[in-house]
């Protein structure tokens, strides 16, 4: 539980940075955007050439913390030989397997449960239970269900998104305004136009912050689920790094992981955008 | 039009909201139901929309029982409970899903403009202020053209002026529709400036108290002696009311 709730921060502060950079009003926001970009990268930035000029005045051999350039070197050998987007690829299919999976299954058991107490009342505390249990200590018994292979990482990476897709779909149904839906009375909505028109709409945006944060954990369990022993994919060059004394390997594939994490989640902000933009209006207002 | 007969309401918890209420209110007619917290008007009116069943009694619009929310009658909240993920004027033709596209566009243009919202349609709801949206919530109820229009105290949360103005714009739109209103309050200048007839509801359990007849014409001077002095009769009966019942606001539930 406490590894979960941990996680879920770095969730919502990349929330709010992505969120304004895709919403370019006017151009004095664009400005503003702009300059808190910069203000944003000046530090590693800074770092990281402070630390090539330091490895190239010999000041350090860069043997343990490579600079700049040797990353960008192993990331370039590593594109151009092909290895990388094999790795790649492993990678996103493997999250992209068990997040669709964790969708699927918590947004069915959230609705489930948020649409009726009984079911709730079923559902809920095993779920909570389970919730407690820290993901990665499924592991062997997924191994023994499912084998080494792809399957056992699927089930893992599924479960780490299942928790907060499916929390998140609860709350939202339950704090749907018993004053809206009467709204919808009022006007003699059938119960599957009531949903349509004014449950769905209602959850929609706590439902984009859960898929957000479900996503995230997604990307924290494949690394995990790599760990487990994989011949392929980003937490299988880690590991290799590690075995083989390559640390700009390490870096490199952790530099992949930032992009490929802020590059999903900038997708998924930006194809739910159109659905959200009736807050767009309300945050840019203030 | 709407006749309330012997409607009796219970709570789950013991509560009894009305008693034998009965209330005639002929087509056309402005009726304000005033009365303290805890006195049933609220009930009444969530009955006459067909939320919530009378124990016992019935409820009648054109000679039809409400057993479920009706179509010739309209409700206005208190707030204005605009559905913040669509524009104004899709607000504004939310109960119009059923007419053709071109006829429900002309509908809420119309209404929109009526409520001097004209140039509002693509707003979102944010970014209307208090009286704005409560017009937009008006011009949503109104849209439908209800023969019967429910307001449960849908001006208290405004400024004196706003309210004011919003009056003006409910008579306008009384004179150009016609509908029968139904409009709970406690503020009797609003009761006195609208009314044709004024109901005085007395806490437990909820009933009638008293019913004073406004006949003054219209347009009225809401600073004039006329109201002035009606205001004070309302006062009056209110006052009398709570008095009979010392046992002043004992089911908070019935406020709801």
């Amino acid at each position: 539980m406490t590894a979960i709730e941990r996680f879920d921060h770095p969730g919502e502060a990349r929330d709010s940075g992505s969120v304004s950079a895709t919403r370019p009003n006017s151009a004095q926001a664009s400005n503003r955007n702009a300059a808190r970009f910069l203000l944003g990268i000046a530090l590693p930035v800074a770092l990281a050439i402070g630390w090539e000029l330091v490895v190239r005045a010999g000041l350090n051999e860069g043997r343990l913390m490579p600079p700049p350039s040797r990353i960008f070197q192993t990331l370039y050998s590593l594109a151009i030989t092909g290895e990388l987007w094999i790795h790649i690829g492993a990678t996103l299919g493997r999250v992209g397997a068990g997040f669709l999976l964790g969708v699927i299954g918590g947004t069915l058991v959230g609705a489930v449960a948020g649409a009726s107490r009984l079911s709730r009342e079923i559902l809920d505390p095993s779920l909570q239970g389970l919730r407690s249990v820290p993901s990665i200590a499924w592991v062997p018994l997924f191994i023994l269900w499912l084998g080494i292979f792809e399957e056992s990482k699927i089930a893992l990476i599924a479960v780490g998104c299942f928790f907060p897709i499916y929390l998140g779909v609860l709350g939202a149904i339950q704090s749907v305004d018993r004053k809206t839906v009467e709204v919808g009375r009022i006007f003699r909505l059938t119960t599957p136009q009531l949903v349509r028109r004014i449950l769905l709409p209602a959850i929609l945006p706590a439902y984009v912050v859960a898929l957000r944060q479900g996503l995230g954990l997604g990307w924290m369990f494949v690394v995990a689920a790599e760990f487990m022993g994989a011949s392929e994919g980003l937490g299988y060059l880690l590991i290799d790094g590690q075995q083989l004394g390559k640390p700009d390997q390490i870096i490199a594939a952790i530099v992949t992981f930032a992009i490929l994490g802020k590059i999903t989640d900038g997708l998924l902000a930006s194809a739910t955008a159109p659905f959200l933009t009736w807050q767009d209006a309300f945050a840019a207002k203030h | 039009m709407l006749s309330v007969e012997a409607a009796d309401k219970t709570y789950p918890n013991g509560t009894r909201a009305l008693a034998g209420l009965n209330i005639q209110v002929a087509e056309g007619e402005i009726v304000a139901v005033v009365g303290g917290s805890g006195c049933g008007k609220s009930t009444f009116l969530r009955l006459a929309a067909g939320l919530d069943q009378p124990t016992h009694g019935r409820i009648r619009v054109d000679n039809e029982t409400i057993v479920r929310p009706h179509p010739c009658v309209g409700l206005i909240f208190q707030e204005p409970r605009l559905l913040p993920w669509l524009t104004v004027a899709q607000n504004v033709g939310f109960g119009l899903a059923e007419l053709p596209r071109a006829k429900r566009d002309q509908r809420v243009k119309d209404v929109l403009r009526r409520v001097g919202l004209a140039e509002y349609g693509q707003r979102w709801p944010r970014e209307l202020s208090g009286g704005q949206a409560q017009r937009v919530a008006i011009a949503r109820a109104l849209a439908p053209h209800p023969k019967v229009l429910l307001l449960d105290e849908p001006f208290s949360a405004l400024d004196a002026f706003t309210r004011a103005s919003l009056h003006e714009h409910l008579l306008d739109l009384w004179n150009a529709f016609k509908p029968t209103l139904v409009l709970v309050t406690h503020d009797v200048e609003e009761a006195s400036v609208l009314a044709d007839r004024v109901l005085v509801m007395q806490p437990n359990p909820g009933r009638i108290a008293a019913e004073i007849e406004v006949d003054l014409s219209r347009p009225r001077d809401r600073y004039g002696t006329e109201i002035e002095a009606m205001k004070r009769k309302i006062l009056w009966a209110l006052d009398r009311s709570l008095r009979r019942d010392s046992g002043e606001d004992l089911s908070p539930a019935a406020a709801i």
